[in-house]
């Protein structure tokens, strides 16, 4: 079991927006019952099948690391924080589409998570300016995630959906917006029902991560 | 006419510490979150709008500024606006909201929310009785009666935080308390921490793997369900559920460790920042400040246990009793009224001045700490209700600290109670803060060390 190779990838956002959700949601196949704030961080192990079907046929472990807090809290806990963000494969920003504060603060959990490199003592520095010179040369893949769709009326949806995929250009990732609901998925607009067809989801939003 | 331009000047200020309170909400307290019921911001701007007056008009008191009737007629109206709101209108938008959050009442929200509103009224009303706040010939809703019971609530909150402010002020700010944290320390910790993680990953890494192969031999894992289920379950079990229940305990204790080591983690950096920051200049002075806050803070408890011993009320204030010893002892002579005057004024003002940026600050960190973005309403407004009851008692309280010229207004609006009882009562409730405080900040120190010092 430890022969498969293992894929890290982290998973941020705000307090509340549905990170514990989706993790759980991934890994298990089931829906949250009962999510509560999550202290520290907390991780969970999906087997992933990767180019399925085909020769190069990979089994790898994807890890989901969900790291709770918010950006603004206290120096400490960022650099505690920091320890997690070592040699991170892919990241997972989740942020509310009900809530436009979330959506903001992906800039600041991005620069928090992809300068850990940088600045190796602990001692974070960040101005919270947004600068796309830094995503340009990033090696790590993006994936924005917004949640609680179904919260929305459905007159306001266009205007959101619009905002959020400006947000996904500016980190040049791939955008995915979805329900988190026992019934169905919704990925801008097409309708993909039912649990078995998890795994076709699963692939398709992991296709950007290559492990060499 | 003069009273036209009084009250203008009065709702021109008061404007003013509307869009004062507006903004800390803004930039301070909601920060991080978007607001989206705009009545909470609101109620907690028009409570600070109106608890700023009412310091206002005590400093107009004392410098004399604006007609004097105005003021009288100001501070009734003022305060009479300040008891709606405290007592009608931020309990039911309380209530409303805590309703709001739970599904199932969603539909009958109001109805809900005023018998909320009634339970705390009846608990509000029953405050009253054990207390020797009033004389019993006044009605039921007139003005004493909701002022003495806010009062009661209000001036115990003062004392709990004042209490609590006195230990705590110099036990933050003296590094004599501070642990001695190095940099080996927080690695070890922090290499506990990943390989605790790495513990938990293996493990899921069974647990998946074999989910998927129980899955894909055809067995479904299906828990128990049922009276026959359970009865079942005892005599027969598949091998392979058995085995992932207990992985599944051992993950959860290794989940519970792992957060364990993440708070003590941010603890020791939190303290190693506060190390660095004692070298500094600003540290050094923060240090120095220390000691003389800690000598001020054991002469209030001993100042509040002598108070209640003798059973002593002091009869002057400071600022008489000052100018007194002056005179009288040291013999400078000077123009008493004029002086008395303008050091009462700075005096109040200070404690003004601190209060509101002190509680200001605790009500933030306190709101930091606990909110969530499901709760956060309902606390905010709780916050406004601890602010609007807080400042009406310091108006109580503050009585004691004005000359007697300035004290008549107080007495004459807010009628007849026994002011006596309001400062006794600070007196016990401080002296219970600050000891309990003083024990609870000892176990805490105590434990600390040996809690990550174990190899």
């Amino acid at each position: 079991m430890a022969s498969l190779d293992r894929v890290k990838v982290l998973v941020l956002g705000d307090s509340g927006v549905g990170k514990s959700s989706l993790v759980h949601l991934l890994c298990q196949n089931q829906v949250l019952g009962n999510p509560s704030w999550t202290v520290g961080c907390s991780v969970d192990v999906r087997v992933h099948d990767y180019k399925e079907g085909t020769p190069e046929e990979k089994t790898y472990y994807i890890e989901l690391w969900d790291v709770g807090g918010s950006v603004g809290s206290a120096s400490s806990v960022k650099s505690t924080r920091a320890v997690f963000y070592n040699s991170v494969n892919g990241i997972i920003l989740v942020h509310d589409l009900t809530n436009k504060k979330s959506s903001q603060n992906l800039y600041r959990w991005s620069s928090e998570a992809l300068n850990r490199d940088l600045v190796p003592t602990g001692v974070l520095v960040t101005n919270g300016d947004y600068d796309r010179e830094q995503f340009a040369d990033n090696q790590i893949p993006l994936l924005v995630i917004g949640t609680k769709l179904d919260q929305i009326h459905e007159t306001k949806r266009h205007e959101v959906l619009t905002r959020t995929a400006f947000l996904a250009e500016d980190f040049i990732a791939e955008e995915i917006n979805l329900v988190i609901e026992k019934r169905y998925f919704l990925r801008e607009g097409n309708q993909i029902p039912g649990f078995p067809d998890r795994k076709r989801f699963g692939g398709g939003t992991l296709k950007n991560l290559h492990y060499d | 006419m003069s009273f036209l331009i009084d009250s203008s000047i009065m709702i021109i200020s008061q404007i003013l510490f509307f869009g004062f309170g507006w903004l800390f909400f803004m930039r301070q307290l909601f920060k991080d979150y978007e607001v989206r019921q705009y009545v909470v911001q609101v109620i907690f701007s028009v409570t600070f709008g109106f608890s700023c007056t009412m310091f206002e008009l005590i400093i107009f008191e004392i410098l004399g500024v604006l007609n004097s009737s105005s003021r009288y007629f100001h501070w009734k109206m003022n305060l009479c606006i300040i008891l709606l709101i405290l007592v009608f209108m931020v309990p039911f938008y309380i209530g409303y909201f805590v309703v709001s959050n739970i599904r199932l009442l969603h539909k009958q929200r109001l109805v809900f929310s005023c018998l909320l509103w009634l339970t705390f009224m009846y608990f509000f009303w029953k405050l009253g009785d054990p207390f020797p706040i009033l004389s019993p010939k006044h009605g039921i809703l007139s003005i004493e009666q909701l002022i003495s019971r806010v009062g009661v609530i209000g001036v115990t909150l003062m004392a709990l935080l004042s209490g609590f402010g006195a230990v705590n002020c110099p036990y933050t700010y003296m590094s004599y308390f501070l642990r001695n944290v190095t940099d080996t320390d927080i690695l070890g910790l922090e290499r506990r921490l990943l390989q605790t993680m790495d513990m938990i990953i293996s493990k899921k890494k069974r647990m998946a793997m074999a989910r998927r192969t129980m899955f894909q031999k055809g067995e479904v894992h299906n828990k128990p369900s049922g009276f026959w289920g359970m009865i079942k379950s005892v005599t027969t079990s598949a091998p392979g559920s058995e085995n992932l229940t207990l992985i599944q305990q051992e993950v959860d204790a290794l989940e519970e460790l792992s957060r364990q080591l993440f708070l003590e983690t941010a603890d020791l950096y939190a303290t190693k920042e506060r190390i660095e920051y004692s070298k500094t200049f600003k540290g050094k002075y923060f240090n120095f400040l220390g000691y003389f806050f800690s000598i001020y803070c054991v002469w209030k408890i001993f100042m509040a246990t002598i108070n209640i011993v003798f059973d002593r009320v002091g009869k002057t204030d400071p600022v008489t009793r000052g100018i007194e010893i002056t005179v009288n002892y040291l013999g400078i002579q000077f123009d008493v009224k004029f002086w008395s005057q303008h050091i009462s004024f700075i005096l109040v003002g200070i404690i003004i001045v601190t209060s509101i940026r002190g509680l200001l600050i605790t009500l933030t960190k306190f709101f930091y700490a606990i909110s969530s973005s499901k709760s956060s309403n309902v606390i905010v407004l709780l916050l406004a209700q601890i602010m609007g009851m807080y400042f009406v008692s310091s108006v109580l309280l503050i009585r004691m600290s004005m000359p007697l010229e300035y004290r008549t207004i107080i007495t004459e609006v807010l009628g007849e109670l026994q002011f006596n009882f309001y400062h006794r009562w600070f007196d016990v409730i401080f002296l219970v803060s600050a000891l309990s405080s003083i024990l609870f900040l000892y176990l805490a120190h105590k434990q600390a060390p040996e809690k990550h010092m174990a190899p």
